[in-house]
């Protein structure tokens, strides 16, 4: 067991990590900070981003609208102080990337263009081609360098130690030698990203499996609003990689088995040549994605050899064009479906993409639980709602990262280091949970991947785009059965170097547990909101559901759910209005 | 075409081995497969002990590179088909130590990156409330060396990292001059410094494998020479004009 400690601790090396990572570098240089990430930091799933950063530029854009477009989008489930402050600071943040070296894509007169993007009616949306992710993420990196960080690099946090009522650390284990190390910290920021292979079909990387989110539960911090989870309705069908909305926003056109824009038949607008803000293409995810099972249900979807599929036009759009705004979608598509969309259509079908719901903090990143932090996917600030508009989490990652950072900064320099014996001690015990749970365990009978498979299955019939009490009750039964299958997983490797099955089998754990968590909000919000829809609930319920699902973990180890309202500031619940009649949406708001 | 094929695979473990050896697996060949499919395959139903890194899949991450058939490739974007009947080997990278199996130890790279000042340098202390100004041209001249992944499939193909260790390589070299030829960026001088020593650029035989293998498209070989250019046009400089031609 190795061990050392830090002022302030990141777990996770995406963009809100680094964010924050610099964040408090800033604020206070003398305050010793450490990344730990259970790979290198470039490799998060920050990389992946493909479409933009949302933050007002434009000379006729507003605060107001992008808060409203962020509000009705998320379907009035974001606290809306914390849209305020996030609409406020984002400009800012994206310059400050601007400033680090981030190749924004330009205008003629070397000004930062923009692009549209869904459930936006303005365009606002900053942009690096499209792999405007992975230009964040490698100069947060790169910038990040040149600051006094520490860095443990390929280092899988398992526990989040806690003693009395605060934070004091984590343990760890180092990938390369196997060797536990016990990091002690007054403050730790959860920035591990989200969860989505808890499900079978999802643009998410293999290492999106909701770490922080059941450590910090695990650790008796409440997270919220859970049942929110984003479909993105253009995924590829078989790998589910990401084709962005980027190539809607350029003029990408949606069409079913009889190449019909059969958006125009689910309350999203009339079909125009051009694209429209806030209107059929350009609709929002969560209406996006169930208009597609309609269309399906409907027998107007094409049948492929993983499931139905509609078809992504961008023909039209030219090659040069392709080339200048969409090269990674033509790339994607050649290698991945051996398909060239300058002249073929792209087949995609909704795949998970991402969780609204997460760790729950208040706007500056901190936790119920004392000197817990947290920030991006893994977080919920409630900026997000019930359903995220695209290129507003990009963004989110700078804004409160940088927040969780200060704020962490702040804590950490008014608290002493915790004692080092209970920490030595929670540290020995998680070691000797690991050595006898799953280094020296033998005889199981549970193979990981059968287990993964089976949970990823069983989310997506029964807590997938639509949800019913029957089907999420199923799922949660069988969850559960899960959880008791997973102490018999079986253990083949047992060795200390680079253990990549004791990896698999820790993520598994974190997974079903966060699994529990979304099934059991889901069940209890007996509404239909953003991207929580229930057909047996078909409606919005604003005096029963205005408000978060917070799920806590009982003292024998269940879920139990309480809720928390929503704040409102200017932007009392109103209709979501999508297609024409939207151009004027955003006047109902004051 | 038939419906298996064999993959073999180096396997090694510090622990245990005191040199890699190889193991044969049989994979389904499934025409719509990557090769990292067919290790996901192997380790998901027929081995949980084999280790490797993975996490996109799709291109970008950078996770995934290693040797198949002895050409750098990233995994995941590498039909498997194209190798029938087969058998496909797959080793680890060269020139790095190995960790496990097809994992190899990057630790030399991070440092040379961080050397490089792979960062913008600015004079001005406090940068303005306002973007830089950056017309597309200015941006098409280093864009194409800002998408490196960092794979390290360039390192592993450099004969000259292979003999001299000590060479800061390919990719680092590319994105010193990504930040070199940044409008924004103020920062050559401090490069030079750096970059100019020994082990620097001069260590480069224009052998170009580097730009062969890179998956992103980036063109390293092309970096370093215009880098070369570069740093003698400095050093001429610093000769006519003493007081400081940086």
């Amino acid at each position: 067991m190795e061990t050392s400690s830090h002022d302030i601790l990141l777990v996770g090396g995406g963009g809100a990590a680094l964010r924050a990572a610099i964040a408090v570098s800033e604020i206070n240089p003398k305050l010793s900070v450490a990344v730990v990430s259970k790979v290198y930091p470039m490799r998060s799933h920050t990389v992946s981003a493909e479409g933009g950063a949302a933050g007002v530029i434009g000379e006729d854009d507003t605060l107001d609208e992008h808060a409203y477009d962020t509000i009705s989008g998320g379907d009035w489930l974001s606290d809306q102080d914390c849209v305020e402050i996030f609409v406020n600071e984002i400009p800012k943040e994206l310059l400050r990337l601007e400033n680090w070296g981030c190749p924004w894509s330009r205008r003629d007169d070397g000004k930062v263009a923009v692009r549209p993007f869904g459930g936006m009616k303005k365009m606002r949306t900053w942009f690096a081609a499209d792999k405007t992710g992975f230009h964040m993420l490698h100069t947060l990196f790169q910038t990040s360098l040149r600051y006094p960080l520490t860095r443990y690099d390929e280092t899988f946090v398992t526990k989040l130690m806690v003693e009395g009522d605060r934070v004091c650390g984590v343990v760890a284990i180092e990938l390369k030698t196997g060797k536990v190390r016990v990091i002690t910290a007054k403050a730790v920021i959860i920035c591990t990203g989200g969860c989505g292979r808890v499900f079978p079909y999802t643009t998410n990387a293999n290492i999106c499996t909701g770490d922080g989110m059941a450590l910090a539960y695990r650790a008796s911090a409440p997270l919220k609003d859970m049942e929110m989870v984003q479909y993105h309705p253009t995924g590829l069908p078989f790998t589910g990689i990401l084709i962005t909305e980027a190539s809607r926003a350029e003029g990408g056109l949606l069409v079913n088995k009889d190449g019909y824009r059969y958006l125009q038949d689910y309350d999203l607008g009339k079909p125009q040549k051009e694209p429209v803000f806030r209107s059929m293409e350009l609709g929002p995810r969560d209406r996006l994605s169930q208009a597609f099972v309609k269309e399906m249900e409907k027998g107007r979807t094409i049948k492929g050899p993983y499931g139905d599929v509609v078809h992504l036009d961008l023909r039209h759009l030219g090659e040069e064009k392709i080339n200048a705004k969409l090269p990674m979608v033509r790339e994607l598509c050649v290698k991945y479906e051996n398909i060239d969309p300058v002249h073929q259509m792209i087949p995609v079908r909704p795949v998970q993409h991402y969780m609204m719901g997460g760790v729950h903090t208040d706007t500056s990143g901190a936790t119920p639980l004392k000197g817990l932090y947290a920030a991006g996917e893994a977080a919920c600030v409630s900026l997000n709602g019930a359903n995220r508009l695209g290129s507003n989490s990009l963004s989110e990652i700078l804004v409160f990262g940088a927040r969780a950072g200060r704020a962490a900064a702040e804590y950490a320099s008014q608290v002493a280091m915790p004692s080092a014996n209970p920490v030595l001690a929670l540290g020995s015990d998680e070691e000797r949970r690991i050595e006898t749970e799953y280094l020296r365990k033998t005889g199981g009978s549970e193979k990981i991947s059968t287990l993964r498979e089976a949970m990823q299955h069983t989310m997506e019939a029964g807590a997938g785009i639509y949800r019913t009490r029957a089907s999420l009750a199923e799922a949660a039964g069988k969850i559960a059965e899960m959880q008791e299958r997973y102490k018999a997983i079986s253990m083949e490797d047992h060795s200390l170097a680079f253990n990549t099955q004791l990896v698999a089998a820790l993520e598994l754990g974190f997974l079903l547990d966060v699994a529990e968590t979304i099934l059991q909000c889901a069940l209890q919000r007996e509404e239909s909101r953003g991207a929580h829809q229930r057909t047996d609930f078909p409606d919005r319920d604003d005096k029963k559901f205005l408000a978060h699902s917070l799920v806590s973990r009982s003292t024998d180890g269940r879920p139990v759910v309480s809720y928390l309202p929503v704040t409102i500031t200017r932007w009392p619940p109103g209709k979501r209005v999508y297609g024409e009649q939207s151009t004027d949406g955003g006047h109902d708001s004051h | 075409m038939a419906d298996t094929i064999v993959i073999e695979v180096a396997r090694y473990s510090p622990e245990s081995d005191a040199r890699p050896h190889f193991q044969k697996y049989e994979v389904p060949l499934r025409g719509d497969w990557m090769v990292l499919d067919a290790l996901n395959y192997i380790k998901d139903k027929l081995d949980g002990s084999l280790t490797y890194r993975w996490s996109c899949r799709m291109g970008i991450c950078g996770s995934c590179g290693m040797v198949v058939n002895g050409y750098e490739r990233l995994t995941c974007e590498t039909l498997l088909a194209q190798f029938a009947p087969g058998p496909v080997r797959v080793e680890p990278l060269r020139h790095f130590p190995i960790a496990r199996d097809l994992v190899i130890d990057m630790t030399d790279f991070l440092e040379k990156l961080t050397r490089v000042k792979p960062w913008i340098v600015r004079k001005d202390k406090t940068p303005p409330p306002r973007e830089y100004l950056q017309t597309p041209e200015q941006l098409a001249t280093f864009k194409q060396y800002s998408n490196c992944i960092n794979c390290m499939l360039c390192y592993s193909a450099c004969p000259v990292y292979g003999i001299d260790p000590h060479f800061v390589g390919p990719a680092a070299l590319a994105l010193a001059e990504r930040y070199n030829l940044d409008s924004r960026d103020q920062g050559l001088g401090d490069r030079l410094d750096v970059l100019s020593q020994h082990d620097g650029i001069w260590d480069c035989t224009v052998i170009g494998e580097c730009s062969e293998v890179c998956p992103k498209e980036v063109d390293p070989s092309l970096a370093i020479q215009e880098f070369k250019l570069t740093a003698t046009k400095e050093w001429y400089k610093s000769f006519l004009m003493p007081w400081g031609g940086k």
